[in-house]
């Protein structure tokens, strides 16, 4: 009993209204880059006021790839217009990691990629499954975030980011 | 709930309920979290073997609630299995809060209490992990602390291991120690080469309570690696040593274990190359020598399978490898390219391609004759060569699985895009499955997938698959059709057919319908039809199920 009533109050807790990932700043954990060099993830997702793609990724998941390598093609558009910079998190663990630099620098892509194979930053964002993706506005404020990948979300995606770009105020 | 629990639980609510009453405008900090919750209804369905389930209808699930407050973070996770799922150990039972850690970071210097998750270089030594949808989670309970400065990274932890809703009985100790040379001499190694070396050392204590063996209550392991980059090309392995520990999974020898990995690497825009290969031999390392069980229960150490690891059904479900941590060798080449746009071989938009090929084998063993198999020392079991492959009696090279797989994606216009796979693998069920005098499967597969975007919301995915071969089940064929609304709906058909089985009988269909519907970071899911194990990916994710036949819903929110 003395259990739920914990729960309970907790569950209550969440409720009110800073009890939520919209709103806040990218959490610092320690994981690595592309490099394999130690870096903070506050330090390294910044982007001097303009929006932020997180997108949590990994070798074996085809809608993440799906996602990332539509975007790849339009990602100089969007850099031009808005500024954004995209920084895709693979969430690969020992199995797969050696091979996310081979596929990243043989897609072609020229996003930021970060190596999470312990799901440190994974359980810092409390992402369930892969694809997830969060939007970042010029603040360093979640301000939208999303589960899952469906051919056209990108371009719900790239709405919101001209809409940040613009100035627009995006709901917390 | 526990003491300590209840203590943490306050300090973490009780300043935050007080502050926000005093003044609306501090910095509160934050609680964020996430849900997932998955039941299933289960109809009996002897023809795949599934068991009857007397509930009918089983539960799992867990939420994860965290607060961070500046350099302060603290957070618990509520599990549920009413009852568990099957495929997941029965030992999942009742609820309970399984997590709860709090930390602090001060200046360079990081230090958690309770629960906490760590990796030392690639695991093959020290990895504590969660794969919730695996029903894997070691975690430590103890404590953690971190330090680095000018690019050396120190970390030393104790603690039991999870072992369900309790601890397993070993306590591990263990430190590790890193550091970035390029970092730590500056301009000394300004230039292209960048060099890390790094260093760990694991001990695991448990008491001998074996009334025939004296065993060792001390087991250390220790190990090396290093990272060496130069331009576009990389260098890295890592070792590992292990003194004797004997155990179930080995059989109690006294023999010690050892590991080697070794990867390398070229990458530039538009090609990247990983040659990776690892040989060891008994590296079962588990924090309770008596726990043998395949639920990768208590593990200090993770050693993957180096084999790539492929997301299509036939492919990914029915004869994936297994890692062997008693003793294998392997290795793995990948390459991906992509041919340019606007040329005749790679087409107006691009063509992606991704060739990968692994084999994994026995290590050399030699037996070795047992002066007194009681004694300490003595009941060794075997010598082993690590670089040299196991073979069998014939002489001929003891071969664990092999795989050759060739993808090609294209984008053919503004619509369409298609990807063609083709694989061929060799599968030893004796040694993966532990099924006696059975021959090796070997099998030719082959997938078309194709994506067509009706509009800019509407697309239709499609899959047919094909698996053949002689041994085991026989051929199979898979369909899978998919509509995607984005971005909220998706319905998904599939069909797998074992319409090649050599028993008539059992040329069954397992048919799946899925019907998704995704709202931000929520989505729920609804499921019907039989499914086999593996990674099943749908409506635009990835999750690992097990083996059944029902009605499935999931939902999975973060907040």
């Amino acid at each position: 009993m003395k259990r739920l009533l914990s729960l309970t109050a907790l569950l209550l807790f969440v409720s009110v209204s800073f009890a939520q990932i919209k709103g806040r700043e990218v959490p610092s954990v320690k994981i690595k880059n592309l490099d394999f060099e130690h870096v903070n993830t506050a330090d390294v997702i910044q982007n001097g006021g303009d929006p932020i793609i997180i997108s949590f990724w990994a070798t074996w998941c085809s809608p993440c790839k799906r996602e990332l390598n539509s975007i790849r093609d339009m990602y100089p558009d969007w850099q031009a217009e808005t500024g954004v910079k995209l920084v895709a998190v693979s969430i690969d663990d020992a199995r797969n990691i050696n091979k996310v630099p081979t596929y990243v620098y043989g897609q072609g892509w020229e996003y930021d990629v970060l190596l999470d194979p312990n799901g440190d930053f994974k359980r810092a964002m409390n992402v369930n499954n892969v694809p997830h993706t969060f939007l970042i506005d010029g603040n360093g404020k979640v301000v939208w975030h999303h589960n899952s990948y469906q051919p056209g979300d990108e371009e719900e995606l790239y709405r919101l980011v001209q809409a940040l770009s613009n100035g627009e105020e995006l709901e917390h | 709930m526990k003491a300590p629990l209840k203590i943490l639980a306050a300090a973490i609510l009780f300043p935050v309920l007080t502050n926000a009453q005093l003044n609306k405008q501090e910095d509160l900090g934050r609680i964020t979290g996430n849900f997932e919750g998955i039941g299933q209804y289960y109809t009996y369905d002897p023809d795949i073997g599934t068991p009857r389930v007397p509930e009918k209808i089983l539960f799992n699930g867990f939420s994860n609630i965290n607060y961070t407050r500046g350099d302060f973070r603290a957070g618990v996770r509520y599990e549920t299995y009413q009852n568990v799922l099957l495929g997941f150990s029965p030992l999942y039972e009742g609820s309970g809060l399984t997590y709860r850690y709090a930390g602090y970071s001060v200046g360079d210097l990081d230090v958690t209490v309770g629960n906490f998750y760590e990796q030392f270089g690639n695991g093959q030594i020290l990895r504590a992990y969660e794969e919730r949808s695996l029903g894997i989670d070691n975690a430590f309970d103890g404590a953690r602390m971190k330090y680095n400065t000018n690019g050396v990274y120190l970390t030393a932890l104790i603690g039991k291991q999870r072992w369900y809703f309790d601890k397993g009985p070993g306590i591990v100790r263990a430190g590790d120690a890193e550091v970035n040379l390029n970092e730590l001499l500056g301009s000394v190694l300004n230039g292209p080469t960048r060099i890390t070396l790094g260093g760990s050392v694991v001990s695991k204590y448990q008491e001998d309570n074996n009334i025939n063996l004296t065993l060792p209550e001390n087991t250390l392991a220790y190990g090396g690696r290093f990272l060496l980059q130069h331009k576009t090309l990389s260098l890295s392995g890592e070792y590992t040593y292990k003194f004797n520990d004997p155990n179930a999974d080995n059989g109690y020898i006294y023999q010690t274990g050892e590991m080697l990995s070794v990867s390398a690497s070229y990458a530039r825009k538009g090609l990247g190359i990983n040659l990776s290969a690892h040989t060891l031999d008994n590296m079962f390392f588990r924090s309770d020598r008596n726990n043998s069980s395949q639920f990768q229960d208590l593990f200090i150490n993770y050693i993957p399978a180096l084999t790539k690891q492929h997301t299509y059904n036939l492919m990914a479900t029915l004869y994936p490898y297994a890692t062997q941590p008693n003793g294998e060798m392997a290795f793995q080449a990948d390459i991906v390219g992509r041919l340019k746009r606007g040329t005749w071989y790679g087409g107006k938009y691009g063509t992606s391609i991704n060739v990968n090929y692994s084999i994994a084998t026995a290590v050399e063993r030699t037996p070795v004759e047992d002066v007194d198999p009681d004694l300490e020392g003595q009941r060794t079991g075997h010598r082993y060569n690590l670089f040299k492959p196991g073979t069998d009696e014939n002489g001929d090279i003891d071969q664990y699985f092999g795989d050759f797989n060739i993808e090609v994606t294209r984008k053919l216009s503004k619509k369409w895009k298609t990807k063609v796979t083709y694989q061929h693998l060799v599968y030893n069920q004796e040694v993966i499955e532990g099924k006696p005098g059975v021959p090796n499967v070997v099998a030719n597969l082959g997938v078309i997938e194709g994506l067509y975007k009706i509009n800019s919301k509407n697309a239709i995915r499609t899959e047919f698959q094909g698996l053949f071969t002689e041994q085991d089940k026989g051929d199979w064929a898979t369909v899978v059709i998919e509509y995607t609304r984005s971005p909220h709906w998706f319905v998904s058909v599939m069909d797998q057919y074992n319409y090649g089985n050599s028993d008539e009988e059992k040329r069954l269909h397992y048919p799946n319908v899925n019907v998704g519907y995704i709202q931000g970071p929520t989505r729920i899911t609804l499921g019907y039809g039989r499914q086999r194990e593996g990674i099943f990916c749908v409506g635009g994710v990835c999750r690992r199920v097990p083996a059944s036949n029902g009605a499935t819903i999931s939902v999975s929110t973060t907040f």
